[in-house]
């Protein structure tokens, strides 16, 4: 690394520094895009109310460990159970009705959502930062003049074993089975016994439990929970487009790529791409996206659908 | 045959018409079918040349014209998503370039209205054919999600091109021309009478909706529109039938952004300031919740959804004091309301986007069709 550091303008630690910074952001994308992956997987729908559970989720942290003092990681779980009811409930009163209608009444429908939810939020919240706080504040660990935060080390962990866990959910549990399932062939997975209802409510129930995760992530420390944190997930669609919309780990990977994309841009954009305007690094993602399905409509490890008449 | 006919079809004896009797095609594009309709476009122009007098307070014009710009971009937004099936959220982008093009053309360079307005039309064709061949390698969720991307991207210029657009804190328009031969619309001398600007914008707006709405209504009765619909309905079966998918596509768009910008110059002009913020997410989701609520795949419900979407959102400016709204909406930072206006124009998008899309996919369109359906098939209205 350091042999790179005399040709561009930065040193060697701080590009490792700035790697190790993309990578806790990637694993926090990635956690966004395993929300969006898990319900597209089952359901074949792209759910913009992503953005609000994940919005909801952080909130509703913040209620558990600053409102009501309770302890952070139980505060963690119990934003988690709510963010479950929460798609359980949306699935069963408004998404239960969408089933079979085009992407797009579906998708509208998510938007519409979004919008409801992000403002009743607001409403109930505030539109003022607030600081979520972690337990963690400050701490960081150093190895060779590098120094890595706690909190990015958490957010690694969180999405390393939300990852293990879909990845043995979907192999070894028979719910797991029963999503790949109906994801596949709904008519014939009804025929085999399996009920699409109970698939598709558990589904969006864990789209809002990794959402609940995912939103507290992004949210910790001070000043960072803010009402635009819902629209913030939606820069996690690049990442999902990138992995391939149903392929977990592809999630990852593609959260992964985009935060160090984002990060080095960040690092080298006032340095190199002067021509780029003012921080360019908000927009890259979404030019990333857009070269990669150019080359590959699928994304790394997407399924090519096929069309048929 | 023509005997038997008759009578049901226009004959002046016989019974009611059971319905529409279509004898040949010519019958079926027509765009004014029958005397109603005729009735009817007179009734508007009637409307078209009272409202403006005195009638109508300024305040109330602004509110009509702003309606009318909308009608004019959602026009367009359905001419690609409602004929061609195409979903794009990236609407806002386009009246964001049109805006700018009215702001730099007309106010900045001075140039004629009559050159700048097609020359933002044609900034929003070429658009169009740039963006368009998206469209053909993606479909479904990956178009709406790279016209999301679209969007931020677009955002992302507006706030850098600081010699056009005023770069973060966007730009005045001010002494733009807006005049057509005699006619100056930035305050009418007609027949010896003065008409305000808001009067003369009104003119002006719903003078180019009426266009636009005739325009598209005879676009999508072309080969090039059945052609649009046929890509909605099947886009690989229309290709087999012979449709040229990338011609249609990239056509759809082309049209949709034309008509977009059209309407982007309009705003600009009628609130004489364009800024990088205003070409957002929710302006784009604006315009999809006024075709989703009008009817998607009319004409008639790009206005009609306007009319709605603007008019609930300038009920709820308007009695945001009032005893019924004041508990629930804020309308300063001292005060006590639950929610902002801006916030609950936001819930209630959202609502009206849901509850449409759930109980009247097909919008306040089908509410006016089933209706005149009652009426016509009377007694057998079931």
């Amino acid at each position: 690394m350091s042999a790179l550091a005399p040709v561009l303008a930065v040193t060697g630690t701080d590009l490792v520094q700035n790697l190790i910074g993309g990578l806790a952001l990637g694993s926090k994308y990635a956690l966004i895009a395993l929300g969006f992956v898990v319900v597209f997987r089952a359901t074949g729908v792209i759910n913009f109310a992503n953005g609000a559970f994940v919005l909801v989720g952080a909130y509703m942290t913040y209620q558990f460990f600053q409102t009501w003092e309770l302890n952070f990681y139980l505060s963690i779980v119990l934003s988690m159970v709510f963010g479950f009811l929460l798609g359980i409930v949306l699935e069963a009163i408004v998404l239960r009705r969408l089933v079979g209608e085009a992407p797009f009444t579906v998708i509208m429908v998510t938007i519409g959502l979004l919008f409801i939810i992000d403002n009743l939020v607001t409403a109930v919240w505030g539109a003022a930062n607030l600081d979520l706080g972690d337990p963690w504040t400050g701490s960081v660990v150093e190895a060779g003049g590098i120094q890595i935060p706690h909190r990015d080390l958490w957010a690694m962990g969180f999405t390393g074993v939300v990852l293990c866990g879909f990845l043995l959910f979907f192999r070894y549990s028979s719910m797991g089975l029963a999503m790949r399932a109906t994801a596949m062939d709904p008519e014939a997975a009804l025929a085999q016994g399996i009920s699409a209802r109970t698939v598709y409510r558990v589904t969006w129930g864990i789209a809002g439990l990794v959402a609940a995760l995912a939103g507290t992530t992004f949210a910790t420390g001070t000043g960072s929970l803010q009402p635009g944190l819902g629209l913030l997930a939606l820069a996690a669609f690049p990442a999902m487009i990138l992995g391939g919309m149903d392929s977990p780990l592809g999630a990852v990977l593609g959260g992964i790529i985009i935060g160090l994309v984002q990060q080095l841009t960040q690092l080298l954009a006032p340095e190199y791409m002067e021509w780029a305007g003012r921080s360019p690094e908000i927009v890259v993602p979404y030019v990333v996206m857009i070269i990669i399905l150019m080359v590959r409509p699928y994304g790394l490890f997407g399924t090519p659908e096929v069309r048929r008449v | 045959m023509r005997a038997v006919l008759a009578p049901f079809g226009r004959g002046p004896s016989g019974g009611r018409p059971s319905r529409n009797l279509v004898l040949d095609y010519r019958d079926d594009l027509r765009i004014f079918p029958d005397r109603w309709a005729r009735i009817g476009l007179v009734l508007l122009a009637f409307l078209y040349l009272w409202l403006p007098s005195q009638q109508v307070s300024d305040a109330g014009l602004r509110t009509l014209s702003t309606i009318g710009i909308f009608a004019i971009g959602a026009i367009g937004l359905n001419l690609l998503t409602g004929y061609t099936g195409q979903v794009s959220l990236g609407h806002a982008f386009f009246i964001g370039v049109g805006s700018y093009t009215a702001a730099y053309l007309g106010a900045e360079l001075g140039w004629p209205f009559l050159v700048y307005v097609p020359a933002a039309a044609l900034i929003g064709v070429g658009l169009g054919v740039v963006i368009g061949p998206f469209a053909l390698r993606l479909r479904g969720h990956y178009l709406v999600i790279v016209t999301l991307g679209l969007i931020f991207l677009g955002r992302h210029i507006f706030n850098n091109w600081t010699s056009v657009t005023g770069g973060n804190r966007g730009t005045q328009i001010r002494g733009a021309d807006m005049s057509i031969g005699p006619l100056d619309f930035s305050g009418l001398e007609l027949f010896g009478t003065t008409y305000s600007r808001e009067q003369s914008m009104f003119f002006l707006v719903w003078a180019l909706v009426a266009l636009t709405a005739l325009l598209a209504k005879n676009l999508v009765r072309s080969r090039m529109g059945r052609a649009m619909q046929a890509v909605r309905d099947r886009d690989l079966s229309a290709e087999i039938i012979g449709v040229d998918l990338a011609r249609t596509k990239v056509g759809a768009f082309a049209w949709s952004s034309a008509f977009a910008c059209v309407a982007g110059v309009l705003s600009a002009l009628q609130i004489r300031f364009a800024g990088a913020d205003d070409f957002g997410l929710f302006l784009s989701i604006t315009y999809v919740a006024i075709i989703i609520i009008g009817g998607v795949g009319t004409i008639f419900g790009a206005i009609v959804g306007s009319i709605f979407v603007v008019g609930s959102e300038e009920l709820i400016n308007q009695n945001s004091r009032s005893d019924w709204l004041g508990p629930l909406v804020s309308t300063g930072p001292t005060d006590a309301g639950w929610l902002s206006v801006g916030e609950l124009n936001a819930i209630l998008f959202g609502a009206f986007i849901v509850g449409f899309l759930l109980f009247e996919p097909r919008g306040l369109a089908a509410l006016w069709f089933r209706a005149k359906a009652w009426f016509l098939t009377w007694p057998f209205s079931y």
